[in-house]
């Protein structure tokens, strides 16, 4: 079962789902729960997930595994991110960071 | 030792010294082929899966029209982006593509439409500002290894210029295909209005899915249609750079196989030099002695 974040909600995918093709968010967790193998999780900024023919293809921007996160990195982004959306509120570029960053460490099994 | 042979070993260690750097040219290239191919194959995944999405939209969705996809009815403005490379040293590739592109810009001047050039690549944006040719845009530095980023860069520059009222109305792309080690082709394509194009040939028997759309097709296609031309773009930048190695690997491999012949060629005559001066001095010393034998023998 592949778990995605689209821009309208979290979609569930099991085997035989009906083909769709959905708009990923920015920052959004990624789940693939596998048979018999752990589940796989991965940060995932932007792009597309297609289900076609029983197979799901998700088409990122940028993609991260949550196994290769570098946490303490992630912390630090994060952690800048938020002191320049607190100096200023409309900064999107930061907001945006911060979304990413949270979207990294909460792949990586850390909790925001 | 005689000028013309001192001559000779000057030239034969001159050439010696290029070929050796002509050679060592050759084997950088090779391998950074490999490289290079490496990243196109890397990226042919991503091409496919959007070309495939792209597709299943456009064929569920006769209906949505999006303004990447829609011709404009008078064109007036074309733009073409010109895939070039940083570094010289690479035969024919760039004259090939800019040669190319006039031809391109010559057609479509005779359509009526003014042209406007955007250039990648170092000799590209070099061969149009030394001809004053104002440049839509230009960019360089990574022609041997485009990223994504860059891709990125230049399709939203044309997408925004093309999205403009009074901007481009149509995007041509003028870019070298990698075939083979052997083989690289200069060719043309119009990127903007938005042709679909199959990266494979799909058998006629298998019908598209009927996608479902989160949250709508419009909604969709609005944020795919911008990545598809990225993914065209960057497809472009990979294979240029790689039929760039692969030229220059060609350019220098020729330099270096000219360079041993000319060695060869340059020894001949530096023996057949040395050996016409050994005879010469043979001759003078016999000369010599002879006319001393012949003037001991006057006196006696």
């Amino acid at each position: 079962m592949v778990i995605a974040k689209t821009v309208d909600g979290e979609i569930g995918i099991m085997p035989q789902h009906a083909p769709v093709l959905g708009v990923l968010v920015e920052g959004g967790v990624l789940r693939v729960k596998r048979e018999g193998e752990g589940e796989l999780v991965a940060a995932v900024h932007g792009g597309f997930i297609s289900v076609a023919d029983d197979e799901v293809s998700v088409l990122a921007e940028v993609a991260e595994l949550g196994s290769e996160v570098d946490v303490a990195a992630a912390r630090d982004a994060l952690d800048r991110a938020q002191a320049s959306i607190e100096a200023n509120q409309e900064d999107a570029d930061a907001a945006v960071e911060a979304q990413r960053a949270r979207a990294r460490l909460r792949a990586a099994g850390e909790e925001v | 030792m005689g000028a013309q042979l001192r001559l000779l070993r000057r030239r034969i260690t001159s050439v010696r010294s290029t070929a050796k750097i002509t050679r060592a040219q050759e084997l950088i290239a090779s391998s950074r082929i490999v490289k290079a191919q490496q990243r196109m194959q890397a990226a042919l995944p991503y091409e496919r899966e959007i070309t495939r999405a792209v597709t299943g939209v456009v064929s569920n969705a006769a209906s949505v029209d999006h303004p990447l996809t829609v011709a404009k009815d008078n064109p007036a403005r074309a733009g073409v982006l010109v895939v070039t490379s940083d570094s010289g040293f690479c035969g024919g590739f760039n004259a090939n593509v800019l040669r190319e592109a006039e031809a391109l810009r010559g057609l479509l001047e005779g359509r009526g439409l003014a042209v406007t050039p955007f250039v990648t690549g170092r000799k590209g944006v070099t061969w149009h500002s030394f001809r004053n040719r104002d440049m839509g845009g230009s960019w360089v530095g990574f022609s041997r290894k485009p990223a994504y980023a860059d891709a990125k860069e230049i399709a939203a520059m044309l997408i925004e210029s093309f999205k403009d009222e009074n901007g481009i109305d149509e995007i041509h792309i003028v870019s070298t295909e990698f075939v083979s080690m052997l083989t690289q082709n200069v060719v043309v394509k119009r990127i903007l209005p938005l042709e679909v194009e199959e990266t494979e040939a799909t058998e006629s028997t298998t019908i598209p899915p009927y996608f479902e759309f989160e949250p709508t097709a419009g909604d969709v296609l609005e944020s795919l249609l911008p990545r598809y031309v990225e993914s065209r773009i960057f497809t472009a930048l990979l294979q240029s750079a790689a039929s760039e190695e692969a030229a220059r690997r060609r350019a220098m491999k020729s330099a270096t196989d000219n360079a041993n012949e000319l060695m060869r060629v340059l020894t001949q005559q530096m023996n057949q030099a040395r050996q016409a001066e050994i005879t010469q001095e043979i001759s003078e010393i016999v000369g010599g002695a002879n006319a001393l034998a012949d003037a001991a023998a006057g006196k006696e």
